[in-house]
């Protein structure tokens, strides 16, 4: 096995696109990456992408030799990965995969997705489709929906009366909007940096207890990176980001799942086989970028991480733990709240933050003296789960 | 599976699979043992009852249910263990006003309109919980 590194990253900002293909937008992603490589387009030996509903919000499919066709590349292996909201990330854990075993010295690995331009009626539906197809579809069980159950679950397990937890969980989103506020490739840069827990709370209710406020956007973008093994990226870049250690598990339907939901089994499977390959703790993580498509999916992911114990995330959120000056800065990028989430494309533009911070090149948020980074991307309900630990020397 | 499954429940029985092996059932129906993988699976009749877990009044419903809205999605867990999905027969209101987590309910079904996606072209057959008492 081969030590692979990040070369260039690139996205897009984050918002509505209607003037832009989510082939544009793919592209538009890769030359950023590209121009910061330090490579020739002829050293790309292949194409991962990451997509989730383009069919349904573009009638789009087979997209991989598009996008590989408009980078200027042919006649080159080009693979689109669906996993929900973590397709960008299975495309980046198989890519890795792949240029650790030497099938490949260097390849691209991105996403795109056009939920914004597509109407909040089809969105929904769209991401609907990662539900259960019969069995929750046939109730109607949309995305906030599952949140919205893992939420009044959780204040049921751990004791917290709902109207309680609802107030530690406006932190949540208090907190990645004011990230996501300085962040010029967010959705809401320059918007809701400065909310108040009543904001949140009386926003417009979606799933109750889940108001709008308590959710990431609909989003359009694009996201990519340059990966290669270690001995050309150290030709190719100053500082290479390594690929410290990958995890990925999997689950079945939330009802399934059972009294396990607000545990988050898979991705506890998930972030310790990250560890295990990294041959670190949770302890040695300087920041992490997280899968915070609501308020409470921040709070489940932190505990089934194992950076807190199981119903104590929601307290140290409130305290500010996970605030840039506290002892593990969560979603210092915004997150998909103050960020926006492009699904296909976010997995791997949660890699781009996390390789800006540990260059130091994050000069609206910066973790100071970051050299650990961990990712983690949620696709479906509790379903697809990835997580990427990053690092520099 | 899932057609003889909501055939039945319209006609009011819930259908579940006991597993050979290890005893735990499973429902809805699946290929393998929810618990322990097994597909030495028998056919059983539930009691229909079970407890409220969680619940949710959908606002924001997806294309194809926004005559629907607002709804309310419960989790219920059965008697005999496992948890299914299914719509609250309750009005949103009513559901937003107190907690009933842990209420007794009895499964019983609704026939509604189909949707784009769903296999039966004519109707879709949602398992629907009712408070009891
Ligand atoms: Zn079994």
């Amino acid at each position: 096995m081969r030590r692979v590194a990040i070369l260039g990253v690139g996205m897009t900002k984050f918002g509505k696109h209607p003037e832009k293909s989510l082939v544009d937008l793919f592209a538009e992603a890769f030359f950023e990456a590209f121009d910061e490589s330090n490579i020739e387009l002829k050293d790309i030996e292949a194409v991962y992408y990451g997509n989730f509903v383009g069919e349904m919000t573009d009638g789009s499919a087979n997209l991989s030799g598009f996008i590989a066709d408009e980078i200027g590349l042919k006649n080159v292996p080009a693979i689109r990965y669906e996993g929900a909201c973590a397709s960008s990330s299975v495309a980046f854990r198989e890519a890795v995969r792949a240029v650790s075993a030497g099938y490949y010295d260097c390849v691209v690995v991105g996403g795109s997705e056009k939920l914004l331009t597509a109407e909040t009626g089809i969105g929904t539906r769209a991401l609907a489709t990662a539900v259960d197809a019969i069995y929750e579809m046939v109730a109607g069980l949309t995305f906030p929906g599952v949140f919205a159950l893992a939420a009044r679950l959780y204040a049921k397990e751990y004791g917290i009366p709902l109207e309680r937890l609802r107030e530690m969980m406006a932190h949540v989103s208090i907190k990645n909007h004011r990230y996501g506020a300085v962040n010029p490739k967010s959705q809401f840069y320059g918007k809701y940096g400065n909310l108040k827990v009543e904001d949140v709370l009386n926003s417009r209710m979606v799933c109750s207890p889940i108001t709008l406020l308590d959710s990431c956007p609909m989003t359009d973008g694009g996201s990519a990176v340059i990966i290669a093994e270690e001995r050309l990226a150290k030709d190719a870049v100053d500082t290479p980001v390594y690929v410290l250690g990958t995890g990925q598990a999997s689950g079945g339907a939330l009802f399934r799942q059972g009294r396990d939901i607000v545990k988050a089994i898979p991705r506890r499977k998930s972030a310790e086989m990250a560890f295990r390959e990294a041959k670190i703790q949770p302890k040695d993580v300087d920041f992490v970028e997280l899968h915070d498509c609501f308020t409470i999916a921040e709070i489940i992911a932190l505990e089934a991480m194992g950076f807190f114990g199981y119903g104590e995330a929601c307290y140290a959120t409130e305290e500010g733990a996970t605030s840039i000056d506290g002892e593990l800065p969560v979603n210092p990028d915004g997150g998909l709240i103050g960020k926006g989430h492009p699904v296909g494309a976010t997995g791997v533009s949660q890699i781009y933050s996390a390789v800006k911070q540990l260059r130091g090149e994050f000069k609206w948020n910066q973790v100071e003296d970051a050299r650990i980074a961990m990712t983690d991307t949620l696709g479906g309900d509790f379903g697809t789960l990835v997580n990427i630990i990053l690092g520099v020397e | 599976m899932f057609a003889e499954f909501f055939e039945n429940l319209k006609d009011g029985r819930l259908i579940g699979l006991k597993c050979k092996d290890c005893g735990a059932v499973t429902c809805p129906p699946k290929n393998t043992c929810n618990q322990c993988g097994s597909r030495k699976l028998e056919k059983v009749l539930l009691s229909g009852k079970g407890i409220i877990k969680s619940y949710t009044v959908t606002y924001i419903a997806p294309m194809g249910y926004e005559k629907e809205a607002p709804y309310t999605v419960a989790l219920v867990e059965l008697e005999e263990g496992p948890w299914i999905v299914g719509r609250l027969d309750l009005d949103s209101q009513s559901a937003e006003k107190e907690d009933l987590v842990g209420k007794r309910v009895s499964v019983y079904a609704k026939e509604m309109p189909t949707e784009m996606f769903y296999p039966d072209k004519s109707k879709r057959i949602v398992p629907y919980f009712k408070i009891e008492g």
